[in-house]
């Protein structure tokens, strides 16, 4: 079975939310629509207070190239528009709605058959995608329009679809493949004849056997999909790492994956590409896990973006379980804490997860015995232990020529680290110092 | 077996002797000629390379003032008067130094005003801190209390209170070098002129949400009100992204908007208590009025359990 060629690691996989049947969550009486939900410029709100919106509304619009559409998630009225503390207590510019009924835009098709066919053109597609203000949904939010509007001079070889899910605990992907299998080969159907490349490689991890099966099955029915196992390791789910692990090629530092010919898309952002395309639908929901070794039960939820934390762990546990230690947005090993419980879900957010004081809790640091673990387990091949040491000692310039910024964050050297020292933390440190010091040199 | 010794010593020696000329020449050539004032210079500034004066280290600092010949817009903020009026000596100029400052930490956001809605247990900088989230009392503008001003301090007069969990300055100590000010990420610590008393009247406050967002991370924030700058006779308070701000070189320090501010961020420091009112304050600037409490929010969500 293929995989990465560098590093990487295997944390326990606690995949437990894997049975549970995607529900749809009720909605709220108020919805905070973050208009910064996707990597670039924040969005400008095109409403009003006192406006009347219906689901699936153009509320705001995109207008610089690196941005994206945001539209109501809900009908009813416009409460204000103000900042909202997102989960990590930082102000953000939002919509706030009153929540009034359910009455969607004409023009969504909400019936439940599956149409198969597609007669837009690959220019159509990529601006049906920005319309539609479809994101990249593995994490990074990168919109969906600049990615398949393929730079001149550079050629799409490969397009790759990311159901690898190497987090633990996390399960929306796998649902969503259990699920929806025909409309996700339909979405990747259509951006493989976007980008006019032959094949689409679907990489899934073999954790995953019921997945492999399902999607083999349709993908059979489809021309140019091929699903590809994968040996369990993480990150997997990382671009550069997906990309190495299906076609061999290594993107090089500082590059993007279409500078090797490739184009990798998530699952759930193909689920999203095939609503926007065949029924109009803008990317108003997503699937999320709401998940926890401690809690009573375990959920996978389709959610209105723009649902708050809390009124997600009322519905699906009532109440935080006594002696809980974090909430996670997103999984274990690249997620982050959430600060504030009553900031809402972006387009991004994949999980839930609640951990209890022990599991959460951080082991007591201690010295680095150059034992050079963070080194084997780093899947970009840099040496945490190193800038470890140079960030400590304000050695930030060092640390740069020592390919800082090629770090993708994926905690394998803390994860790995016997002496418990934050090499991640250290890391993203040198990272923004870095970052500031190229930034005062452009000036 | 005498001419190989012979031979060995009159190589040596003629090559010797010509690398001798050669050196004499280029020495003389490459000259550098130093003013011994530098060094003696050098010699009574305090030698800790704070950067306070803005240079490199004391000894460019030494360089500058031998340079300029006198002391003029140069002063060192380390050595203050003393060191003043040696290097004043040794230049034979009359001694000058700017105006005495202190640093002042504009943040009240200790334990008990900002209660800690989550506990940070990630890499204590405030640097890392500050670019992951927006503080354990979710205020985006206030310290953070992991203490890179105390480990930028160099004359170990800045400490983090245990019981605060804010920096505190040593006025003795503090030479107003301003590595805590650059250290801080969210520019909460400021110099400010020392006065002739040593007091001061300044806002500890750093919060730009409106009122009622501020409130609710911090009972002691700036609600930005603008109570503080009707009051002032001089001009010296103004409101400005709902954060008020007072001018130093034109506070003179009547503490009239002290006594106005509904939650006690306006700070006056080293005053006798007020005389006439009766609920004066002392030395560490309690508001007058009584904030009035903002109702607790129930059950605020633990973002990462609450602290004890």
């Amino acid at each position: 079975m293929k995989t990465f060629a560098m590093g990487g690691v295997h944390p326990e996989e606690n995949k437990i939310s894997t049975q549970a049947v995607i529900e749809d969550m009720p909605l709220p009486k108020q919805m905070i629509v973050l208009m910064n939900q996707h990597l670039g410029a924040p969005a400008t709100p095109i409403v009003a207070k006192g406006d009347k919106v219906k689901v699936g509304q153009l509320i705001g619009r995109a207008e610089v190239p690196m941005c994206a559409n945001v539209h109501s998630p809900v009908s009813g009225t416009v409460l204000k528009i103000d900042t909202c503390k997102d989960p990590f207590g930082v102000a953000k510019p939002a919509v706030y709605i009153n929540v009034e009924g359910d009455e969607w835009e004409e023009s969504i098709d909400r019936s439940a058959d599956i149409k198969r066919t597609c007669d837009l053109t690959p220019a159509e597609v990529v601006a049906r995608l920005k319309e539609m203000g479809i994101v990249g949904l593995g994490g990074a939010t990168f919109p969906a329009h600049i990615k398949y509007s393929i730079p001149q001079g550079k050629k799409a070889e490969y397009l790759i679809i990311n159901a690898v899910e190497c987090e633990p605990y996390l399960t929306s992907d796998h649902r969503v493949m259990l699920e929806h299998a025909e409309e996700v080969c339909i979405g990747i159907e259509q951006l493989r004849k976007a980008l006019g490349v032959p094949c689409a490689y679907i990489g899934i991890e073999a954790n995953k056997p019921d997945c492999i099966a399902r999607m083999r099955e349709v993908a059979a029915t489809f021309e140019g999909i091929v699903v590809e196992p994968l040996k369990v390791r993480y990150p997997q789910g990382a671009e550069k790492q997906l990309i190495n692990a299906i076609t061999g090629r290594r993107v090089p530092s500082g590059k993007l994956p279409i500078d090797v010919g490739c184009v990798v898309s998530n699952v759930g952002t193909t689920f999203a590409v095939y609503e926007a395309l065949q029924k109009n639908k803008p990317l108003i929901e997503n699937i999320l896990t709401v998940t926890g070794k401690y809690l009573p039960s375990q959920h996978n939820y389709k959610v209105r973006i723009g649902t708050t934390y809390n009124d997600i762990i009322k519905h699906a546990i009532g109440e935080l379980p006594e002696g809980t230690g974090k909430v996670i947005s997103g999984g274990p090993m690249m997620g982050k804490a959430v600060s504030n419980l009553d900031a809402p879900t972006v387009k991004g957010a994949s999980s839930v997860l609640v951990m209890d004081e022990k599991e959460s809790r951080r082991a007591p640091e201690t010295n680095c015995i150059r034992c050079g673990k963070c080194i084997g387990a780093c899947p970009m091949g840099l040496e945490p232990y190193l800038f470890s040491a140079m960030v400590r000692n304000g050695r930030f310039e060092d640390a740069g020529q020592h390919n800082i910024l090629d770090c993708i964050e994926c905690g394998c050297c803390f994860f790995s680290c016997p002496a418990n020292k934050p090499l991640l933390d250290e890391i993203r440190l040198g990272k923004n110092k870095y970052r500031g010091i190229l930034a005062a040199r452009k000036k | 077996m005498s001419n190989v010794v012979l031979l060995a010593v009159l190589v040596l020696g003629i090559t010797g002797a010509l690398f001798a000329v050669v050196l004499y020449f280029v020495a003389q050539k490459f000259k550098v000629i130093e003013d011994p004032l530098i060094d003696e210079v050098a010699e009574v500034l305090p030698g800790a390379n704070c950067g306070g004066c803005g240079k490199a280290g004391c000894r460019a600092m030494a360089e500058a003032f031998v340079k300029q010949g006198n002391m003029d817009g140069l002063s060192c903020p380390a050595g203050g008067s003393a060191v003043a009026e040696k290097v004043a000596a040794i230049l034979g100029c009359t001694p000058a130094q700017a105006e005495p400052q202190v640093a002042v930490v504009r943040c009240n956001g200790s334990c008990a005003n900002a209660t800690p809605k989550s506990r940070f247990d990630g890499l204590q900088d405030c640097a890392f801190a500050h670019s992951v989230f927006a503080g354990e009392s979710g205020c985006a503008f206030g310290c953070l209390g992991l203490g890179n001003c105390a480990r930028a301090c160099q004359f170990d007069a800045l400490g983090i209170d245990a019981e605060t969990g804010l920096p505190r300055v040593d006025e003795e100590k503090c030479v107003a070098c301003g590595a805590c000010v650059k250290a801080c990420p969210r520019g909460i610590i400021e110099l400010r002129s020392k006065d002739v008393k040593n007091r001061r009247v300044f806002v500890a406050c750093r919060n730009k949400e409106n009122g009622a967002n501020a409130r609710k991370s911090c009972s002691a924030a700036c609600i930005g009100c603008g109570k503080c700058q009707k009051v002032c006779p001089f001009d010296a308070v103004h409101v400005e992204n709902n954060l008020a701000y007072i001018d130093f070189t034109k506070c003179k320090m009547c503490r009239k908007c002290v006594a106005e501010c509904p939650t006690g961020a306006i700070h006056a420091v080293n005053f006798p208590p007020l005389p006439p009112k009766p609920t004066a304050t002392p030395q560490t600037a309690q508001p007058v009025a009584t904030p009035t409490k903002v109702e607790e929010k129930p059950s605020q969500p633990a973002a990462e359990s609450p602290k004890e």
